[in-house]
């Protein structure tokens, strides 16, 4: 860690903790605000209905936009070059599958969660207990991911290295309580409000910074790649084509489209991102949303391509290491803007993990409370408020194992664990999403059969796969237990859910499709009959 | 959500749902987004598989710059994401909301 060091003696914490803090007061202003329209289950699950296709556009950005996209595809392609843009494009190709099939049906048939969707035309216990089931574990990955990210960016912007176990753990704990301070007394909106003031943040701190660095090289792309070429004497010209991280044999070959795979179906089956359709009043302006969504988080992904770059051309070579990757953008910042820019460009990053970890939250404790306890534990027969309530211990009890967990996960790779999320959504979520939208026939069991299947053959396949265990493994590289040789197993697990949900379907056929149910879920969805409207305050 | 009630506009839904006017626009929804996917997807694996398995092909250098062909076909699939986008939108405004607006009222005014 002799270069993290580095990191982490350049820059001014007081200036550091000045910026953070500024984002803090301002966010919690609006999170304050936001507490006193607080009242109802639509209130604190999707903020009464009421923000716009472009607000909801951006704080669907500010949802999606982790530290692995900022911190973690600038690093890749400081380090990989080439290989690292091609996240990027399937997170960003990703939102089309959002766009055209999932999310105007999706708020116009559900209520607060995915599993409103499930639940429509289907036995409603089993299959919102599954749902739920998903919902968390889904949720729990990308909560580690962004947590185990957290440690870096403290050893960067306060100068607490990470083998200072016990400063890192006080400052993940504090994160950890504003995070459920703002979910807590803000609800939807107040969460909201963070992640759009976050995504603007971000997307001016890496839009001056695109523009910075083309500036040096006087807007000439193809200078500055030619830069980045003779500033990287090992790989040379190789960063600037295909190969360098995925290349090297025909079994990373295909776990690169594997990876491929899980990126570009994954999106559409994250609860996080659901949820956020139902902030919206009508399936229009959720169409408008993910329409200013995938401008904004395409306009990100472009700039992060010119910062990869950048730092490979204009960092001193070999500053960037696969294990300092992730202080790539922070430390191109410094490069240009001194400790200044460095301080601002530091606390975005924070405050990316901070707003992404609030929208986790709030998913993973909505869909406890209303598809585990009120329809589930006590069926259908609840109290609203008490459901809220219910939400809101959820929310305290996530917010803890979060920041347990982000203390024990401090150094694992943040964007192979988003990766693993972006599987387990695609197996387990995204089939039998589709699949209740568009299929008639699609029944209970095959509902079952698709969500249980994918996630226990996506997860099984991960722990018996060379990450958690082997000689290069992030978890236990003493044991050797592996026996699948793919990274990540979207390749296998997401094709076998969608044929499970077939499987089960036939399985469980013996019961006949509700005919009514079935007939009024296809209306409702494309025509937005009797959707849930916004509340007025 | 299981009420008596969910019945009655049941069968009214069943009504709409063997309407001419529904069955059109579920045909057009459908007739434009699974093409439109299929051919997305077509598209994104094609620069997948070309990445993986055709690198030095992808590593050539276009007019004798830096930018090869790899860096122009990554770029290519942002702009048929943003064109996929803006055409959607278009076609949904055009052929899609005026039709589910007349049949929304239909089973609304009635229901309500």
């Amino acid at each position: 860690m002799i270069l993290a060091q580095d990191v982490s003696q350049v820059g001014n914490v007081a200036l550091n903790i000045v910026i953070f803090s500024l984002f803090v007061l301002v966010t919690l202003f609006f999170v304050y605000r936001a507490s006193r329209t607080n009242k109802t289950a639509s209130d604190y699950y999707a903020a009464g209905r009421s923000f716009t296709g472009p607000q909801n556009g951006f704080a669907i950005s500010g949802d999606y936009l982790s530290a692995a996209s900022f911190l973690g595809i600038a690093g890749a392609i400081a380090l990989y070059g080439y290989d690292g843009f091609l996240y990027s494009i399937g997170f960003l190709v990703a939102w089309l599958v959002a766009l055209l099939l999932v999310a105007e049906l999706l708020r116009n048939t559900g209520k607060f969660t995915m599993g409103d969707v499930l639940a429509f035309r289907m036995r409603q216990r089993p299959v919102r207990a599954a749902a739920a089931t998903s919902t968390l574990v889904v949720s729990f990955f990308y909560l580690l991911a962004q947590m185990a990210g957290a440690g870096g960016l403290i050893a960067l912007l306060l100068q607490i290295e990470r083998t200072d176990r016990v400063g890192q753990s006080v400052v993940i704990a504090i994160v950890g309580a504003l995070m459920i301070v703002y979910v807590l007394v803000g609800g939807m909106k107040g969460t909201t409000y963070v992640q759009m003031i976050k995504a603007v943040l971000l997307i001016l701190g890496a839009g001056t910074m695109f523009v910075w660095t083309l500036a040096l090289f006087g807007f000439n792309l193809s200078a500055l790649l030619g830069e980045a070429v003779a500033s990287s004497p090992e790989n040379g010209a190789a960063i600037l084509g295909p190969g360098l991280q995925y290349g090297a044999t025909a079994l990373s070959r295909i776990d690169f489209i594997s990876l491929a795979l899980a990126l570009v179906l994954g999106t559409a089956g994250l609860p996080h991102i659901l949820m956020r359709f139902y902030t919206v009043p009508s399936s229009k302006e959720a169409r408008r949303s993910v329409v200013w969504a995938i401008w904004l988080i395409g306009l990100f992904y472009l700039f992060t391509l010119v910062l990869g770059y950048g730092a490979t051309a204009l960092l001193e070579p070999g500053t960037i290491t696969a294990r300092n990757q992730n202080d790539a953008a922070p430390l191109l910042a410094f490069q240009l803007g001194g400790t200044v820019l460095l301080a601002i460009i530091a606390a975005v990053a924070f405050a990316t993990i901070l707003a992404v970890v609030a929208g986790l939250t709030i998913t993973a404790s909505a869909s406890f409370a209303h598809d585990v306890y009120a329809n589930v534990i006590k069926r259908g027969n609840f109290d609203a408020d008490a459901e809220v309530k219910v939400a809101r211990i959820t929310a305290v009890v996530i917010g803890a194992l979060a920041i347990l967990g982000g203390i024990a996960a401090a150094n694992v790779n943040i964007a192979f664990l988003v990766a693993l999320a972006f599987a387990i959504a695609a197996s387990a979520n995204l089939p039998t999403i589709l699949y209740s939208l568009f299929w008639k026939k699609f029944n209970t069991t095959g509902a079952l059969f698709s969500i249980y299947g994918g996630l226990i053959i996506c997860v099984g396949l991960i722990i018996f796969s060379p990450v958690v265990s082997g000689e290069n493994s992030l978890i236990f590289p003493e044991a050797d237990f592996g026996w699948f040789p793919l990274r990540n197993p979207g390749l296998v697990s997401i094709p076998a859910s969608f044929l499970l949900g077939v499987i089960g379907t036939y399985v469980g056929g013996r019961h006949p499709v509700d005919e009514a149910k079935a007939a009024e879920m296809e209306v409702r969805s494309l025509t937005g009959a009797g959707a849930e409207k916004a509340t007025v305050h | 959500m299981s009420t008596t009630e969910d019945r009655s506009t049941g069968t009214e839904y069943e009504q709409v749902q063997r309407s001419p006017e529904f069955i059109e626009l579920r045909r057009r929804l459908r007739g434009f987004v699974f093409p439109m996917s299929a051919a997305f997807l077509i598209w994104y694996f094609a620069y997948v598989l070309l990445a993986s398995f055709a690198p030095d092909f992808m590593a050539t250098p276009i007019l004798g710059s830096n930018i090869n062909i790899g860096l122009i076909i990554g770029l290519l699939q942002f702009v048929t994401t943003f064109l996929i986008a803006t055409i959607y939108v278009r076609f949904a405004n055009k052929h899609l909301d005026p039709a589910a607006q007349k049949l929304r009222e239909r089973i609304e005014g009635v229901s309500s």
